[in-house]
């Protein structure tokens, strides 16, 4: 019988509604200063609120504060140490970054404000738009995008739009290229967005060495209907494309175009350009590659960056340069349109200046290696511990599976639980999909020497409990306030918000 | 080894059928939801709707996976499993009997036939290993 | 490179180990001739002094955030306690990933259950999700969502909706197979009308905000009666949220799903993102629903914990056939807003609302006693309302900011060319009689000069 630390106060937090007390209060606003107006004449009684927010919590400050700091506490995080989600890029989130987000002439700037007293937002956008251009190879961008799936689709909708403008709506008498290629490794958002843009999704099988799989691609070309391909370089397992050329190639040829899933750029940045592989268009994760933080599932930011040639399908409006001045140029009638209200998630635009401009061209680069070395520090250490189903050395990312350990019924998410155990948050799992028990490590540039030698110390020592004390990894984790919960129960009878009467207890 | 009653038909979608009169009952195999893992949520068509034969009738879903269901014979549908709306895990626990999923008035009798029957599905199990 | 623990020399032992002569070897699996031969063309490194100064420097450019600000369409300047920021830079809020590993992510997940709560309180409403982008696309999904539940490809949105809104939704739907129908708004009242014969049963839904672009109240009960008669869906969109803690709530008038901005709650305008979506529906369609759910679960012992779940419908499982593209949503925003909600509380989120709406009044009225300047539209207003110029107010805007240093407010024109005297006009509770008197005495000092 494990004792977890549930005694313990901080280890109880209620919700905020079990916690709140009548005639509390946790603010104070000036009082007001114009005259009243009487209720009615404000606006009639049938169009007012009539239940008073009933259920809605009244604390004090102090309870506010002392409340999301204890529920803080159960999160584990990229300061307390490694974080290897696999196509996650969970690097160190400077704090310096975070101030300059702060900076009240950008946080305080509405987006409506006239264009002539905003220019130095304008320039941060603009500034941002010429790294990335240069970092990607691909000269068109909008900052647009609000994520990754949100520039993903922002993507295949340009290549919607191209293929429109090129080959008209119908072709002639024959339907439009309709057919998206998506490898059978790709993430879920990648045949997600493709069909919010109307495409068909068509799977290119992966060979035994993990790549695409160039037989299957030319014979699916061959069908004449292929409007394009979208690829994760380096794939999902972790490895480059050394095809890359001859697959967009094999694309062009077929009159498609070529998509890059931006996820995995942390292994590129500095090295090589997708613009010179030969992509039409790709997006950026602000939120992986240029550090801006996770926040627990977001804020992201989804630039895409593209071909001159499909720069007049960028969405609207564009941040361009006029003399010595920026603007907002909505005079593009080829637009996809607009993916969202004003102009992207311009805090994290921010950020991801400021690290651009605190790594320095060199520094960029030096995180690269600095994160492929440390993928590759792992590849070597787990070498002879776990499966690895792929023989090629990984770039950012290394793909191992629980093959050997499922033989005495340890699975990968037995594994990735014992890890809590030893202080680590688990690597992604069951991801790609293509290989049982995956478990996908990126440990990122941020982390030191002495802590992937734990890391991988830690692994060694689960994969000798799988053999030795199976108990132990199968009840895992057992360092943790709450123990493993019973998922199925929750989506059986889902319970998806607080109310007065809900019995939020076990029964 | 999972559990293949003797007296049902088989489809290579994993559906299992028992024909009574004209009506056959459907579910999905021990092995089916076996592999599918807990099942927390089976949607299923209404009485009324016809099918033809390997259409989607519907879909079970673990709290990982979603899975289609495959109708193995034409038929219109007669009567559904309601209690699997508030007891899916009926479907893990008793596969062949209370998790059974629709009733189906088969659109032409003999068509069962071709269906694999309890050896030839094992075997079917087995290749596919 | 500060940000990298190990040493320039610790890397070579590192690389040594594993056998590599130079770090090139790292990259022998990309093709030489796509390997850079030269460092990229971006700057080069910046210390943190130099940095700070760069980024303050270009934020002095942007004179408009130093200056009282009277606009408002879609993003608003409300009093955020301080508390919010303090705790968002927490460590474990902000460096911590999607909550995808519960026993260790419970904070975030707790919290998002709260979120998910407060959101179904405001808005009146059964089950709200972890959130979307912001309130633009969350409309765009809703728009999808109610061709899904109802089979309808047909959507009737309000010509009084945020212009950028429809914008999105234009291109959202552009490739689903749904067809945008508009409606038109009254020039008298401010307020939607549906032209007779404009709804039947081919609509999916009708997609009204309130208050509208223009700052009017809509009849959100009468719209919802006249929807449901056709069994289509009513879809309100909420782009102040400050309105919640005094309108009544679109649950209460019969709405099947509301999407809101969650800016109004703590959160910066920081021109223009990252904000937070709402999205909020009957429990009914929960399982339509797009994005992130959190719910209740327990482990062995019977301890309360939360995960996500309903997983099924998302991309990551059911690929193509999600319900929505979204993965990474705008956590750290749901979590400002929910600490926002939380620390102002029952109260003080009607006191803010009040305040608003007492100080608009004002504005109003002051206004409206301005010879030459007009309020054209009837209908209720909340804390935003059109104002009728004896001239083009784009340029007396123009002057407002350089001659009385006030942005006074959002001219129409920006949106609908055939305007060109109306703006529109916020006050919040931020706002000091003092600043509204100072746009008052400004809009009679630039029309009569």
């Amino acid at each position: 019988m494990v004792l977890k630390a549930t005694p313990h106060i901080t280890q109880n937090e209620a919700l905020v509604f079990e916690r709140s007390q009548t005639g509390r209060k946790g603010y104070m606003l000036p009082a007001l200063d114009v005259d009243e107006t009487a209720l009615d004449d404000l606006l009639p009684a049938e169009l007012r609120r009539d239940d008073d927010l009933e259920g809605v919590p009244e604390l004090s400050e102090v309870d506010v504060v002392r409340h999301f700091t204890r529920i803080s506490t159960w999160n584990y995080n990229i300061d307390l140490g490694m974080y290897p989600l696999g196509s996650c890029t969970m690097k160190y989130n400077s704090r310096l970054n975070e101030k300059v987000a702060r900076i009240p002439g950008f946080a305080n700037l509405h987006p409506l404000a006239p264009v002539e007293d905003s220019q130095g937002a304008l320039e941060v956008m603009f500034e941002l738009q010429e790294h990335l251009a240069e970092i990607t190879g691909l000269p068109g961008i909008s900052l647009q995008p609000a994520a990754g799936a949100h520039g993903e689709m922002t993507g295949v909708m340009m290549i919607r739009a191209f293929l429109d403008a090129r080959d008209g709506v119908t072709e002639g008498d024959k339907p439009r290229r309709n057919v998206m290629l998506i490898p059978d490794s790709a993430h879920g958002t990648n045949p997600a967005s493709a069909h919010l843009s109307g495409f068909s999704v068509k799977t290119i099988r992966s060979t035994s060495e993990g790549l695409t799989d160039l037989e299957h691609l030319r014979e699916l070309c061959s069908a004449g209907d292929v409007a394009g391909l979208m690829l994760t370089n380096p794939n999902t397992v972790g490895i480059f494309e050394r095809n890359i050329r001859e697959i967009c190639h094999i694309i062009h040829e077929a009159g498609g175009l070529v998509y890059m899933d931006g996820a995995n750029m942390n292994a590129l940045v500095g090295v090589a350009r997708p613009g010179d592989m030969g992509v039409d268009v790709i997006h950026l994760n602000l939120h992986k590659t240029f550090s801006t933080p996770h926040g627990g599932g977001g804020p992201g930011s989804g630039p895409c960056c593209c071909t001159a040639e499909l720069d007049p399908f960028l969405p609207v409006p564009r941040v361009v340069r006029e003399g010595d001045r920026f603007a907002f140029d909505y005079e593009r009638p080829q637009s996809v349109g607009r993916v969202k209200a004003f102009y992207g998630n311009f805090g994290m635009h921010l950020r991801a200046l400021a690290y651009i401009l605190t790594h320095g061209n060199e520094g960029l680069r030096e995180a690269t290696e600095a994160a492929v070395l440390n993928a590759r520090f792992i590849a070597h250490g787990l070498a002879d511990t776990y499966e690895k189903p792929f023989g090629s050395p990984p770039m950012h990312e290394v793909l191992f599976t629980d093959k050997r350990q499922s033989r005495k019924g340890v699975h990968t998410l037995d594994i990735a639980k014992r890890l809590i155990d030893y202080g680590f948050h688990p690597m992604t799992i069951y991801f790609p999909l293509i290989v049982q028990g995956a478990m996908l490590i990126e440990p990122t540039e941020s982390v030191g020497r002495a802590e992937l030698q734990q890391f991988v110390d830690a692994m060694k020592e689960i994969a000798r409990e799988a053999l030795e004390a199976p108990d132990t990894v199968l009840n895992a984790p057992q360092t943790t306030r709450i123990g493993r919960l019973d998922e199925a129960a929750a989506a059986r009878k889902p319970v998806l918000r607080w109310k007065p009467e809900a019995k939020t207890t076990a029964a | 080894m999972s559990n293949v009653p003797e007296n049902l038909h088989y489809s290579k979608d994993h559906e299992w059928i028992r024909v009574e009169g004209g009506v056959g009952t459907v579910g999905i195999t021990d092995h089916a939801q076996d592999s599918l893992g807990d099942v927390v949520y089976v949607e299923l068509p209404k009485a009324g709707e016809t099918f033809a034969a390997h259409e989607t009738f519907g879909s079970v879903e673990s709290v990982k996976a979603v899975s289609e269901l495959f109708i193995p014979v034409a038929g219109e549908v007669v009567e559904v499993n309601e209690t699997l709306q508030d007891e899916p895990e009926k479907v893990n626990s008793d596969p062949y009997g209370e998790g059974w999923m629709v009733r189906i008035r088969l659109a032409e009798p003999g068509e069962v036939d071709s269906l694999l029957n309890a050896a030839e599905y094992e075997d079917y199990l087995k290749s596919e290993e | 490179m500060r940000y990298i623990p190990n040493s320039p020399e610790e890397r070579q032992e590192m690389l040594s180990a594993l056998g590599h002569a130079s770090v090139d070897e790292l990259f022998d699996s990309i093709p030489a001739d796509i390997i850079l031969r030269e460092p990229l063309k971006t700057p080069a490194a910046l210390s943190e002094v130099e940095l700070l100064e760069r980024f303050e420097a270009m934020a002095a450019k942007n004179t408009a955030a130093r200056r009282p600000n009277f606009i408002g369409a879609g993003a608003y300047t409300h009093y955020a306690p301080t508390v919010i920021d303090s705790l968002l830079q927490r460590s474990e809020f902000f460096t911590a990933y999607t909550p995808y590993q519960p026993e260790i992510s419970q904070g975030t997940l707790q919290a998002i259950f709260e979120f998910q709560t407060l959101v179904c309180q405001l808005t009146g409403m059964d089950v709200a999700n972890a959130s979307m982008y912001d309130g633009s696309t969350a409309m765009a999904e809703a728009v999808l969502m109610a061709e899904r539940v109802t089979r309808r490809k047909r959507v009737l949105v309000s010509g009084a909706v945020h212009p950028e809104y429809l914008h999105v939704a234009e291109t959202y739907v552009a490739h689903a197979g749904v067809e945008l129908v508009r409606a038109d708004f009254d020039e008298a009242t401010g307020r939607t009308v549906l032209a007779e014969g404009a709804l039947d049963k081919t609509i999916a839904a009708v997609v009204v905000q309130s208050p509208n672009f223009f700052g009017c109240v809509e009849d959100l009960k009468a719209l919802a009666d006249a929807v449901h008669a056709e069994g289509a869906l009513l879809v309100v969109v909420v782009t102040e949220g400050a309105s919640f803690g005094f309108l009544r709530s679109p649950g209460a008038c019969g709405a099947d799903i509301v999407v809101a901005e969650g800016q109004s709650f703590g959160v910066p305008a920081s021109f223009g993102g990252p904000y937070v979506g709402l999205f909020a529906t009957r429990e009914q369609y929960a399982r339509q629903i797009p994005g992130r759910l959190a719910g209740i679960a327990f482990d062995k012992e019977g301890r309360r914990g939360f995960v996500l779940t309903l997983a099924t419908r998302e991309q990551h499982i059911r690929r193509e056939k999600a319900t929505s593209n979204i993965c990474t949503n705008e956590g750290l925003i749901a979590l400002a807003a929910t600490i926002y909600m939380t620390t102002m509380g029952r109260r003080g989120l009607q006191e803010v609302a009040a305040q608003c709406a007492q100080k608009a009044a004002y504005a109003r009225r002051e206004i409206a006693a301005l010879e030459g300047f007009t309020l054209p539209h009837s209908a209720p207003t909340f804390n935003e309302f059109v104002v009728r110029a004896p001239a083009e107010a784009e340029g007396l805007l123009r002057r407002l900011a350089s001659e009385h240093n006030v942005t006074g407010g959002l001219s129409l024109s920006r949106y609908f060319p055939g305007r060109p005297n109306d703006f529109l006009v916020c006050v919040t509770e931020t706002n000091k009689r003092a600043e509204i008197d100072a746009l008052v005495n400004g809009l009679r000092e630039v029309h009569s000069s």
